[in-house]
C-alpha cells in the first residue's frame, strides 16, 4: 500500500461520493417532503446513462449529448409522474413500493429490448481525455476529476436553490413539515412536480455523467439505489446536507475497504483466507457502518431539523 | 396529610428559543381531581405529554408514587399505573369496544404476550373488561368497532382503558371537546363518578365542567402556572381573569 | 420516543381473527393434496413441480405476511432468510452433513440471530427508513453469499443430493416430497393462525393501527415486534431449506432483493393480512411467471405494468375480491 495508491483511492472514493450523492439528494428530498418512497429512482440514473449513450454517438458531442439527454430523462420523468407517482402520494409506503417495484422490472427489461443486454459505454470526451499528474509519478484520469468537479458544482447550486431562495425554502419546510406547508396555501402539487423534476434530473445527470467510466447496463440502477438508500439512512431523510456528508461516507468506506481489506486481513490471516474473507467482508462493509450509525442514532448523523 | 401521587418540580421545556414549558411545579393528591386550565397553546398537552412519557423535559423532575420517572418510557410509567387519556382519541379502530379494554386487562394480566393463547375468547380478560365497559357506560356497545363509535363513545372508551391499568393517577388531556351537549354531559357525570377514587389531572376548556369537578384548579399561561387553589380563589384571581378567563370570569 | 408507525394500514372493518373460520384455507389444502392424484390420472408432471414451487414460496409468503400484513412492518429485505435458509441446507449438504435433523436447527438458529441483529436495528426505524434497511440488509446477505467463492460465487452450487431425513432418503421422491411441503405449509399456516389469534398476535396487530396507544397501555412494542420478526425470519428459512432441497441448487438470486419484492407481491397480491390470501398470492403468482416466461423472454415487460396497475387499480387484493363475490365470508 504506497501512498500514491492510497490517493488514487482516496479520490476514487470521493467520485463515487459524489456520484451517490447526487443520486441521494433527490432521493431524499422526495422522501422528505412527499413521503414518498420511490424504488425507480435508480432507474432514472440507468436511462439518464443509456439516454447518454444513445445522444452522444447521435450528436458527436458530449456536452450536447449530454442536455439531450437531460432533456430527454427529464420527459421521461415528467411522464412517469403524471402516469403512476402522482396517483401513490396518498397510499401507503406499501403500495408505492410494489408500484415503484413494477416499473424497475418494466424499465429494466425494456432497456435491454431497446438497447440489448450487453454493456454499453460512452467515450471520454476529448476534452476531458487524458490525466492529471498529482505528485511524481501518480496520475488520475481527468474525467473523474471532472466527475468530480461537476459534481460539486451542482451540489453547490442545489445548496444555493434550497438555503437561498423562495423555492427551497419552501422545500425545506416541506421536508421538515408538509401537511403544513399545504394549509399555507402553497400548490403543493406543483411543489411536488418541481421536487420530483429536480430529483429526476440529478439522477440522470449522474448516470450520464458516470456512463464514460462505469459500464452502462441493465440493472445498473439497482445497486447505485440500495447505496443511496444507506447514504440517506446514514445521513438522515429530507436532509440533502446529511446526504452529502453521508454520500462521502459511503463512497470512501465502501472504495478504501474494498481497496485495502485484502491487505489489512493478511496482517492476521493467510492470503487464500484474507482474499475470501476480504470479498465478503469488504462488500459487507457499508452495511456494517449502516448498523453501528443507526444504532447509535436511528435518525441519521444529520436529519433535517424539526423530524424526530 | 399523604403523600400526593404525581409531583412535578421546576419541569422545563423549550423546543428552539420556544419554552413551552417554563419551571412548572404541580402536585395532586390521592382522590384529588386537578384541573388545569389555560389559552390554547399554552402547554397543556406538551405538560401532559411530559408527565405520561411521550415527551423529555430538560430539567425538573417528575415524581410518580414517590418515584422518580423521567427516564422511565411510556409503557413502564403505564404499568406502574400512570393511565392517560389523548386530547385526539386514541384507540386500535378494527378492535371492538370490549377488545380495546381488554387490551388494557392483558396488559396486567399474567402472560400478557403468550403466543399461544388465544385472546378473544378469553374470559379472564373479558370479565374485567366489560366491568370497566360498565362503568362507562358503553355496555350496549361493546362489540361495535372502536372506529364507528361516535365522539363522545370514542371518550368513554378512553377512560374504560384507562380504568384497566388500576392506575393510581389518570392525566385526561380534553375529554369534552368536539363533543356534544348531551354526550358532554353524560362524561362529567361519568368523570364525577370517579372522583375520589383515583388522583386525576384534568385538562380542560369546558369551564362549567372544571368549576364543577374540580378540587384544584392551576392555571397555564405561556408554560408558566399563574394561579393555582381551589376553583373560587382562582375564578377570582385577577392575574387569572386578565389572563385568561375574560371579563365574564 | 420513536415507534415505528405503520406504512400498512389496517384492512377496513377486519373482523377478530378469532371468529375466523378456515374455509378457504381448509378447501385450498384439500385441493392441493388431490394435486398428486390428477397428475397421476394425467395431468402433466410439470404440474407437480411448479405447485411444490409455489407451496414453498407460499410458507415464505406467510411469514412475511405475519409482520407485513398483521404486524405492519413492510420488510424489503425477506428473501434474504430464504436464501439463509437455501444456502445453510446447500453447504451442509455439500460438507456430506445431509440430515435434516441436523440441518433445521442450523437453518432456525442462523435466521433466528440474523433477525434478531438485523431486527434490533431495523425496528428503531419508521416508515421508509425501515424499508431501505430491511433492503439493506438484505442486500448484504446477498453479496456475502456471492463472495462464498468455495461455494459457487455468484454462479451459485449446485447439490449432488437432497436431505435425508433420520437417514431416510424421503426426499427423492417426486410425490413422497410434494406431501412433506405441504405437511410444513398446512403446520405454518396452523401455527401463524394461532399465533395471530393468540394474546401476542392482538397487540402486533393493535400496533400496527395504533403503537402509541399500544406503549401508553404497558407494551413494549419494539420487542413485540422484533419476537414476530424473529419468528417470521425462521419459517421463511424453512421454506429455505424445502427450496434448496427441491431445485438441488442455491444461488445468490435466491435472496436478491428483486424476489424480496416478489414476496411483497405475493402477499399484497392474496390479500394483505388474511394469511390464506399470502398462499393463494404464492400460488396466483407462481402461475402467473409460468405461463408468462412461457409466451416470451421479456415477459417481465408485462409483469412489471401489471404489477403497477394491480395496485393502482385494487385494494384488497385477490382475498378482496372473493371477498366481494361472496367468498370466504368473515363474520
Amino acid at each position: 500500500m504506497t501512498t500514491g495508491l492510497l490517493i488514487v483511492q482516496i479520490l476514487n472514493g470521493l467520485q463515487l461520493g459524489i456520484l451517490l450523492f447526487l443520486v441521494a439528494a433527490g432521493l431524499t428530498l422526495v422522501f422528505g417532503v412527499m413521503d414518498f418512497i420511490n424504488l425507480a429512482h435508480g432507474v432514472q440514473y440507468m436511462l439518464g446513462a443509456y439516454l447518454a449513450v444513445t445522444f452522444v454517438s447521435l450528436t458527436g458531442s458530449f456536452v450536447l449529448g449530454l442536455a439531450l439527454a437531460l432533456a430527454a430523462a427529464l420527459v421521461i420523468g415528467l411522464a412517469l409522474e403524471f402516469l403512476v407517482f402522482r396517483h401513490l402520494y396518498e397510499r401507503d409506503h406499501l403500495d408505492q413500493v410494489l408500484a415503484t417495484f413494477g416499473l424497475i422490472l418494466l424499465l429494466n427489461q425494456g432497456v435491454k429490448m431497446v438497447w440489448g443486454a450487453a454493456p454499453l459505454s460512452v467515450p471520454v470526451p476529448a476534452f476531458l481525455a487524458g490525466n492529471v499528474a498529482l505528485m511524481e509519478g501518480i496520475l488520475y484520469p481527468t474525467y473523474r476529476f471532472a466527475l468530480i468537479g461537476a459534481g460539486l458544482a451542482v451540489g453547490a447550486l442545489l445548496w444555493f436553490v434550497v438555503e437561498k431562495t423562495r423555492t427551497g425554502m419552501l422545500l425545506r419546510a416541506g421536508a421538515s413539515n408538509a401537511p403544513m406547508v399545504s394549509a399555507l396555501g402553497v400548490d403543493i402539487n406543483k411543489l411536488f412536480m418541481i421536487v420530483f423534476a429536480f430529483g429526476t434530473m440529478l439522477a440522470a445527470f449522474a448516470g450520464a455523467m458516470a456512463a464514460p467510466i462505469l459500464s452502462v447496463e441493465p440493472g445498473m440502477g439497482d445497486n447505485i439505489l440500495i447505496l443511496a438508500f444507506v447514504v440517506i439512512v446514514v445521513g438522515g431523510i429530507g436532509s440533502i446536507r446529511g446526504a452529502f456528508v453521508g454520500a462521502l461516507i459511503v463512497g470512501l468506506v465502501d472504495t478504501l475497504g474494498r481497496s485495502f481489506m485484502n491487505d489489512l486481513l493478511r496482517l492476521f490471516m493467510s492470503a487464500p483466507s484474507a482474499r475470501a474473507a476480504g470479498a465478503a467482508l469488504s462488500s459487507m462493509l457499508i452495511y456494517l457502518v449502516m448498523a453501528i450509525v443507526l444504532f447509535v442514532r436511528p435518525e441519521g448523523l444529520l436529519p433535517a431539523k424539526g423530524r424526530a | 396529610m399523604t403523600e400526593p401521587v404525581l409531583v412535578l418540580t421546576g419541569v422545563q421545556k423549550a423546543f428552539g428559543a420556544l419554552k413551552v414549558t417554563d419551571g412548572v411545579n404541580l402536585s395532586v393528591a390521592p382522590g384529588e381531581l386537578h384541573a388545569l386550565i389555560g389559552p390554547n397553546g399554552a402547554g397543556k398537552t406538551t405538560l401532559v405529554h411530559q408527565i405520561s412519557g411521550m415527551l423529555r423535559p430538560d430539567t425538573g423532575s417528575i415524581r410518580f408514587k414517590g418515584q422518580d420517572v423521567i427516564a422511565l418510557p411510556p409503557e413502564k410509567r403505564a404499568r406502574a399505573g400512570l393511565a392517560r387519556t389523548f386530547q385526539i382519541t386514541s384507540t386500535i379502530p378494527s378492535l371492538s369496544v370490549l377488545e380495546n379494554v381488554a387490551l388494557g386487562v392483558q396488559a396486567r394480566a399474567s402472560h400478557p404476550l403468550a403466543l399461544f393463547r388465544n385472546a378473544a375468547r378469553d374470559e379472564s380478560l373479558n370479565g374485567p373488561a366489560w366491568v370497566a365497559v360498565e362503568a362507562v357506560g358503553l355496555s350496549d356497545r361493546a362489540h361495535v368497532l372502536a372506529g364507528r363509535l361516535s365522539h363522545g363513545e370514542k371518550r368513554a372508551l378512553e377512560i374504560a382503558m384507562a380504568l384497566t391499568l388500576e392506575p393510581a393517577a389518570i392525566l385526561l388531556d380534553e375529554p369534552l371537546a368536539g363533543v356534544g351537549r348531551e354526550e358532554g354531559e353524560r362524561l362529567i357525570a361519568l368523570l364525577r363518578s370517579l372522583k375520589g377514587r383515583y388522583a386525576m389531572l384534568l385538562v380542560e376548556h369546558d369551564m362549567e365542567a372544571v368549576f364543577a369537578l374540580a378540587d384544584t384548579v392551576s392555571v397555564l399561561v405561556y408554560g408558566r402556572v399563574i394561579a393555582s387553589g381551589d376553583p373560587a380563589t382562582v375564578r377570582a384571581d385577577p392575574a387569572v381573569r386578565e389572563a385568561y378567563l375574560g371579563e365574564e370570569g | 420516543m420513536s415507534i415505528a408507525s405503520p406504512s400498512v394500514p389496517a384492512p377496513a372493518a377486519a373482523a377478530a381473527p378469532a371468529k375466523r373460520r378456515p374455509v378457504v384455507a381448509i378447501v385450498l389444502f384439500a385441493l392441493l393434496a388431490l394435486l398428486p392424484v390428477a397428475v397421476s390420472l394425467g395431468l402433466p408432471s410439470h404440474w407437480l413441480t411448479l405447485v411444490t414451487r409455489a407451496m414453498i414460496f407460499a410458507i415464505a409468503a406467510l411469514s412475511l405476511d405475519l409482520i407485513l400484513g398483521v404486524g405492519g412492518l413492510v420488510s424489503f429485505g425477506h428473501a434474504a432468510f430464504v436464501g439463509i435458509g437455501a444456502y445453510a441446507t446447500g453447504i451442509m449438504i455439500t460438507e456430506g452433513r445431509g440430515e435434516a435433523l441436523l440441518i433445521l436447527p442450523v437453518v432456525l438458529g442462523l435466521c433466528a440471530l440474523f433477525a434478531a441483529v438485523t431486527g434490533a436495528v431495523s425496528l428503531r426505524t419508521r416508515g421508509v427508513t425501515f424499508i431501505m434497511i430491511t433492503l439493506a440488509f438484505g442486500q448484504m446477505v446477498y453479496f456475502l453469499a456471492q463472495a462464498l467463492s468455495a461455494y459457487g460465487g455468484d454462479d451459485g452450487l449446485t447439490l449432488y443430493e437432497r436431505s435425508t431425513v433420520l437417514g431416510f432418503d424421503v426426499f427423492k421422491n417426486r410425490i413422497g416430497f410434494f406431501y412433506v411441503v405441504l405437511g410444513v405449509l398446512v403446520a405454518c399456516y396452523a401455527v401463524i393462525s394461532v399465533i395471530v389469534a393468540s394474546r401476542f398476535g392482538r397487540v402486533l396487530r393493535a400496533a400496527r393501527e395504533n403503537a402509541t396507544r399500544v406503549a401508553v397501555t404497558g407494551f413494549h412494542v419494539g420487542r413485540i415486534r422484533l419476537v414476530a420478526y424473529i419468528i417470521s425470519g425462521m419459517i421463511a428459512g424453512l421454506s429455505g431449506f424445502l427450496l434448496a432441497n427441491q431445485t438441488e441448487f442455491v444461488s445468490p438470486a435466491y435472496m436478491s432483493w428483486p424476489r424480496s419484492g416478489e414476496l411483497i407481491f405475493m402477499v399484497v397480491l392474496g390479500g394483505v393480512g388474511s394469511l390464506h390470501g399470502a398462499i393463494i398470492g404464492a400460488l396466483a403468482f407462481l402461475f402467473a411467471e409460468d405461463v408468462l416466461s412461457g409466451l416470451t423472454e421479456h415477459w417481465k415487460v408485462i409483469f412489471g405494468p401489471m404489477i403497477v396497475l394491480f395496485v393502482l387499480f385494487t385494494r384488497g387484493g385477490l382475498v378482496g375480491l372473493m371477498r366481494k363475490l361472496g367468498v370466504g365470508r368473515h363474520d
